[in-house]
Parts: structure tokens; sequence; C-alpha cells
């Protein structure tokens, strides 16, 4: 994993967590890999994948079957999708507006790049 | 696990390289020990497993004398040297010679670790280029499973794909009853894996911090834009990067590099801020 510099490695982690719920890499009430494996996975103190797996536990996106392991909830890929929406409607857009600005591209301009996105992926589909 | 105090050390004939050492380590961590060229991180090694003996003070490991070089203290301590010579055997005999004096060691792990590394235990060590030969050692360390585990420059001599190697073999050997200490310059190589800092300058301990402690209080990274506060500490590399008191802002993953440099130029800002309590205006 290529760290980057400014976010704390265990939200980094929690990120990691977030694409493969995503990404059904990870599915709902599947067992996903212990603390250890996980630190030995991305290379860091174990304390630091202990705050990630905390943290996913107060996100109510994990839990933990004592004895067992850990587990994706069973509404896990719903809160991870609330969770990284809120994210894009705070973080994300309001970067690409200030660079917008910055540029001073029209918000038509974007229109049209998001239909042309679109159709491209369309076309491969079919 | 480790009680120093008051410790104070030099050569033969020559100026004090620590004075007045106070520190305590203990289990389910990993220290880093860091400090300029010359400022004694070797030293204390060497002092806290008994190679070395203090002018004053005491260093006590498991609640014995370092320099008693007690039969307990041996058998669960190991450090791995800078610099180091093995015997010229095959690395299964060394494991076989060796292992025998650390009750906790593990051949079935130490084969797997010489796996890892890309090595044969019918391997004859003196024909191993100097970074192998490091890794049998390092291999050998870990299957030991001492409580105290010293490490002086581990990944000084490993090719880029050992390091990853290395951390992950660290990641997979800590556990609450271990102590690892380990001294480096090379702190991009390590610095996901140290939890607590410990910084040597002008012969003292000038700073001994757990980093959940240090991302609590400090806030490392570009300076944000129209910044009013005042920067901690500041370098002007590209985009430039700067330490500030966090406050009220986001954590963000402490810059060991930054911090060590800052320490270093502004030892008492920086500890004052450390001391300041959660939510309480740090002036």
């Amino acid at each position: 994993m290529d760290y980057d510099n400014s976010k704390p490695i265990y939200l980094q982690i929690v990120d990691l967590f977030y694409e493969n719920i995503l990404s059904k890499k990870w599915r709902e009430e599947e067992r996903i890999p212990s603390v250890r494996e996980v630190a030995m996975m991305v290379e860091v103190n174990p304390n630091t994948a202990i705050r990630a797996f905390t943290y996913l536990q107060e996100q109510n996106v994990i839990h933990n079957a004592r004895g067992i392991g850990y587990f994706v909830s069973k509404n896990g890929y719903q809160s991870v999708l609330n969770i990284k929406k809120k994210e894009f409607i705070k973080q994300t857009l309001p970067d690409v507006f200030k660079k917008m600005g910055l540029l001073h591209i029209q918000i038509e301009e974007v229109t049209n790049a998001y239909q042309h996105h679109i159709k491209t992926i369309d076309h491969e589909k079919k | 696990m480790i009680r120093i105090k008051n410790l104070k050390f030099n050569y033969p004939k020559s100026r004090t390289i620590l004075e007045q050492i106070n520190l305590e380590l203990v289990p389910g961590n990993i220290y880093g020990l860091f400090g300029r060229n010359g400022e004694g991180k070797s030293t204390l090694l060497k002092l806290m497993c008994g190679l070395l003996f203090p002018k004053a003070g005491t260093c006590h490991i498991f609640d014995q004398p370092s320099a008693a070089r007690t039969v307990k203290g041996l058998q669960d301590s190991f450090i791995v040297p800078e610099d180091f010579e093995l015997p010229p055997l095959q690395i299964a005999t060394y494991a076989k010679v060796n292992g025998a004096f650390y009750p906790k060691f593990s051949l079935e792990q130490f084969h797997h670790l010489i796996r890892e590394f890309h090595l044969d235990t019918r391997n004859f060590i003196p024909t191993l280029s100097f970074g192998q030969q490091k890794k049998v050692l390092i291999a050998f360390a870990i299957a030991t499973n001492t409580q105290l585990l010293l490490m002086d420059e581990p990944t000084n001599g490993l090719d880029i794909p050992s390091k990853s190697q290395f951390r992950k073999i660290i990641a997979e050997a800590v556990d609450d009853g271990k102590c690892i200490v380990i001294a480096t310059h090379q702190v991009r190589d390590l610095h996901s894996l140290i939890n607590h800092v410990v910084i040597l300058d002008h012969a003292q301990v000038s700073f001994n911090v757990p980093l959940s402690e240090v991302s609590n209080k400090l806030w490392f990274g570009k300076p944000p834009q129209g910044i009013s506060e005042p920067t901690l500490y500041s370098e002007s590399s590209f985009g430039g990067k700067v330490v500030l008191a966090r406050r009220e802002k986001n954590e963000t993953e402490v810059d060991l590099e930054l911090l060590f440099n800052a320490v270093l130029s502004r030892p008492e800002e920086i500890i004052h801020i450390l001391k300041t309590a959660d939510h309480e205006p740090a002036v």
C-alpha cells in the first residue's frame, strides 16, 4: 500500500476496507481477515490496524464475533455507501468546484463530459 | 522491561556520549530510536543488553542490572547489531547451534522466515552477500521469540523487496509481550511500524512520546492557505511542509522526518504543545 502522506494510516486502512466492501470483494456477513493479517498485508504496526477495526465497528460496518473473528455487518454495504456518498458531497465535490473556478470551467462543460462518459460506458457494454 | 535511570556513559578517553539518560521501555511497543550520527544510539542499545556497562546510573532489564548479564536476561533478549560476523557454517547448523541458547526459539518459524527471505537453509553463510547474511541474522533474531529485541539499522543492506518483507515479518512478530527497539536513520522504511518515538540529542533523551499522542497534538502537512497561526517548524521542500499545533484540525499522519527535524531545532516549543492538555488553547 502506498501511503498518502497527510491522511492517518488507520484511515487509509479504513478506505481500503470500504473499497473491498463497495466492490463486493467482501460481502455482507462474510468473514474478513484478522487484525494481524491486515497488519501484515499493509505492513503496519498491529496497533494501527486495531484502530482501523475499532473505527469500522463504531461505524457499524464490521462486527466482531467473539472467538471467531470479524465479519462485514448485515447492512455493511449500505452503511459504506452512505458514508462514501456523504464524503463525496462534502469533500470531493467542493474540491472539484474549487478547481472549476480556478480553471473557469462552466457547469455545461462538465455535464457534456459526463454525458459523453455515460455514452462510452453504454457503448462498451454493448 | 527496561528501566534506565540517570545513566552516563563515555568511551575511554573520549567525551561523554550519554549524560543523564532516563528511559523506560514497556512491552507491546515498537520503539523508534533516532538521533544524529554519533549521538549514541548504538551505544545505548549495547548498554541495554549488557555489552557495555554504565559509567554512572543504572540500566535494568527484567529488573536486573543489564551488566549482570543474568541467564534469564540473556535468554530473553536479542540484539541485531549494525556490524556483525556470523560463523562459517551452514544456515541450518547455525540455527541448531545457537538456537539452543534461547528457550523460545522456534526452528519451524526460522525455516519459514528463511524461505520468506528467499534463502535456503543449506546455504553456507560465508558465501552469502552482506544483505543475505543480515537476513539470516534477522530471521534468527525473530525466531528466538525473545521478549526484548534490539535492532540497529536493520534495513541497511536489504534490497527493496526485502524491506517490505521485513515490515511484514515485524508486523507478524510483535505482540503485547514483546518490546522491539529499532535504531535507524531509514525513517521511510519503518515509519508504519513504529508506535513510539525516542530521540537522542545533546547526550540526552530529548523526546520520548507515543505516536498516538504526537498525532493528537501536532499537525503535519502542506501549509493550509491563509493560515494565521504561528508555524512550529517549516521546511521549504516542494510546496513546503509545516508542523502546526493540531487544535481543531483533522488528524494527519505523523511525518517522522519532519518531526525529527522539528524536535532538533525547536525542542521546547514542540514539547510544550505536547504537554498541553486536550482542548485547552495552546499558547
